[in-house]
């Protein structure tokens, strides 16, 4: 509670008593006092009840994750195995067998797409953060920000219209290109955060050391900004390693282990789908397993993430 | 480099010229490398605008056989017959706005008030972690979530939640919770949607409440506003409108859901005032028919029902966009 609380109602009540000493009040002024007290306490209870609501909700909004979790760990632990890591897939409705292809699959497609879309994106955030004030910065921003909210659906069929149809069949390719269409305008926003917090006075102590602007952009302004910008560019391959929607007409999936990029890739999401939908016992235990690792694969990438920004944070705040 | 140039705050340096009167930099091909820099730098920014337009030709691409035979009526039709080569989309575009309704009435008073909690009310040790679980929320893949929906909230609304509605509550008596109990539907359509958009309403919620102005609270509090007054009298009319963009930033996630949405819906055409039937959202309809879509017609179809998603979503994101950066104003739109 801050002490900006109290003060008001403190001292209200200690001018009351003042003037209840020094002039005896009319009955109706100590009708007021009495109604201003009633009220004072009915607005207290509201407000006590309105933060415990506040309180509670934040309570409440936490259970499904904690109940996810929960369930993934039970679940999903007892299923892990060595087969899981090491296995292809058995055929349909056999016992046994692992996800290796898959787990290679989506290492082989969000590898590809992060190569795509990573420098794209980082490029467009310099520009966007050195070059705030033209009217193209102002665009690109807003157009990430839109694409941004944009369904993942919509970056698979933008995918399957250019490199599945015209090609006739289905590939990594096409997946790492959705994945990488996900991953421009994210990484965008997020460079260009990073490149923002670049102190001015860097680049003005670079230029008046004669240096041109393209060498304190790279020497200078990007060395500055590398944490933030590869921290950024984790967190949004996090995010493109769990997404199954942009992946269902490109990549396809596969039963079998493949690392062509012109074939139909399996992937760690796609499966997990397959399975969970399936009627099989033993596809609904991998697929928990499935769900445990690929979780363990976003938040691994998310931590090192956190981890970097940290090191930063504490290095800036010295 | 000019030195006004340098030391202006917002280097504007795309549109000036490089200076030659004080070029050090030649000696460092300063000025070839520099023009290079720019090119490049342009070229990658122009992807992102490039981008959005090839989205547009591609849906548009593959969506025409479909809208050029239909024509308003795919959007009006309820008849999605792959076999006779008739398709409207109506079912799927009613399940799309009901599961996102449920999904927002369940969610925003949940993540509006987290927001409160976490910007005003929370103790400075606990901020972070409740900030941090929340994100968490952002963090699990969609296809957890439709595994989770499949094998625990399912069967928690079929065996527990529905009954109490529909009986213990009376509810049942309405259109909205009538009706067998199959356990996929669009109310868990709906709930699952809430967890999922949850975390963007609440964190774009708590950003605007962060930037009110301090004063603006200890104003309400220096006239004797209890702390809740001073929320809902002063800080909330200044975040509303950011709030709102949250809001429907969070509308545009749900929309456009697919794979948590395809593995509770239960995927059926249906128009069912019934919130416990089964369902179809448009994402969840491309999800489900694409493998065995076989017709090109049929393909054409369900990239049509894409296309009008897009549309919807992309509606959506400009009015949030621009909502929110209207609120979070100056620090965000330059020039």
């Amino acid at each position: 509670m801050s002490p900006l609380q109290t003060v008001p109602a403190g001292s209200l009540n200690a001018h009351d008593a003042r003037d209840a000493r020094e002039t005896r009040p009319s009955a109706r002024q100590r009708n007021a006092a009495a109604r201003t007290a009633r009220t004072l306490r009915r607005r207290r209870v509201v407000n006590a009840i309105m933060v415990s609501l506040l309180a509670l909700s934040a309570v409440i909004a936490v259970i499904p994750l904690v109940l996810i979790v929960y369930h993934l760990g039970r679940s999903g632990l007892s299923s892990l195995n060595v087969a899981f890591f090491t296995q292809d897939p058995k055929s349909v409705g056999e016992v046994g067998g692992g996800m290796a292809n898959a787990i290679l699959g989506t290492l082989m497609v969000v590898g590809v797409g992060a190569a795509i879309g990573m420098p794209i994106g980082i490029g467009a955030g310099l520009y966007v953060a050195e070059r705030r004030a033209t009217k193209l910065a102002t665009v690109v921003r807003f157009l990430a920000d839109v694409l941004n909210g944009l369904p993942s659906i919509v970056m698979g069929i933008f995918a399957w219209e250019f490199l599945v149809r015209p090609l006739g069949h289905f590939s990594a390719w096409a997946g790492a290109v959705a994945l990488a269409a996900m991953l421009v305008p994210m990484v965008t926003r997020t460079t260009e955060e990073m490149v923002r917090l670049v102190p001015q006075s860097l680049r003005e102590a670079a230029l008046a050391l004669g240096y041109s602007r393209s060498r304190t952009a790279l020497t200078v302004v990007l060395r500055t900004a590398t944490a933030g910008i590869v921290t950024g560019a984790l967190v949004a391959i996090a995010r493109i390693a769990g997404e199954t929607a942009p992946l269902l007409f490109t990549a396809l999936g596969n039963q079998f282990r493949s690392t062509s990029l012109n074939k139909p890739i399996a992937a760690l999401p796609l499966q997990i789908f397959q399975y969970a939908v399936s009627p099989y016992e033993d596809w609904h235990r991998q697929a928990w397993a499935g769900a445990l690792v690929l979780i363990a694969l976003v938040l691994t990438i998310s931590l090192v993430a956190r981890a970097a920004t940290q090191s930063r944070v504490d290095a800036g705040s010295e | 480099m000019t030195p006004s140039n340098a030391a202006a705050p917002l280097p504007d340096s795309g549109q000036g010229t490089p200076n030659t009167a004080i070029d050090g930099q030649d000696l460092q091909g300063g000025g070839w490398s520099d023009r290079a820099y720019d090119a490049l730098l342009t070229a990658f920014a122009l992807c992102v605008p490039l981008l959005l337009v090839l989205l547009i030709v591609a849906l548009t691409m593959a969506a025409w056989p479909a809208l050029k035979q239909f024509g308003f009526g795919f959007l009006t039709s309820s008849d999605w017959d792959p076999a006779a080569e008739h398709f409207g989309a109506a079912p799927a575009i009613y399940g799309t706005i009901v599961s996102s309704v449920i999904a927002l009435v369940i969610a925003t008073p949940l993540a509006i008030g987290v927001a409160i909690f976490v910007a005003e009310f929370a103790p400075r040790w606990l901020r972070q972690p409740i900030g941090f679980l929340i994100d968490l929320l952002a963090a699990i893949p969609s296809v957890v979530y439709g595994l989770w929906g499949i094998f625990v909230l399912v069967p928690a609304l079929r065996e527990t939640v529905m009954p109490f509605l529909r009986d213990t509550l009376h509810l049942g008596a309405t259109p909205f919770f009538s009706g067998p109990a199959y356990g996929p539907s669009m109310l868990a359509a709906g709930v699952v949607l809430a967890i999922m958009i949850l975390p963007y309403i609440s964190s774009v919620s708590r950003e605007v409440l962060l930037a009110v102005p301090r004063s603006q609270r200890e104003a309400a509090l220096a006239l004797g506003a209890t702390r809740w007054e001073a929320i809902v009298g002063a800080v909330l009319p200044f975040a509303r409108s950011g709030i709102i963009g949250g809001i429907i930033l969070g509308l545009g996630r749900a929309l456009g859901e697919t794979m948590a949405v395809t593995m509770v819906i239960g995927n059926r055409h249906e128009i069912a005032a019934s919130l416990f039937a089964p369902g179809y959202t448009i994402a969840s309809l491309i999800a489900n028919e694409f493998a065995e879509a076989s017709g090109d017609m049929h393909l054409s179809a369900l990239m049509a029902v894409g296309f009008v998603l897009f549309v919807i979503t992309l509606l959506v994101n400009f009015v949030a966009r621009w909502l929110v950066w209207q609120t979070s104003g100056g620090t965000r739109k330059v020039g």
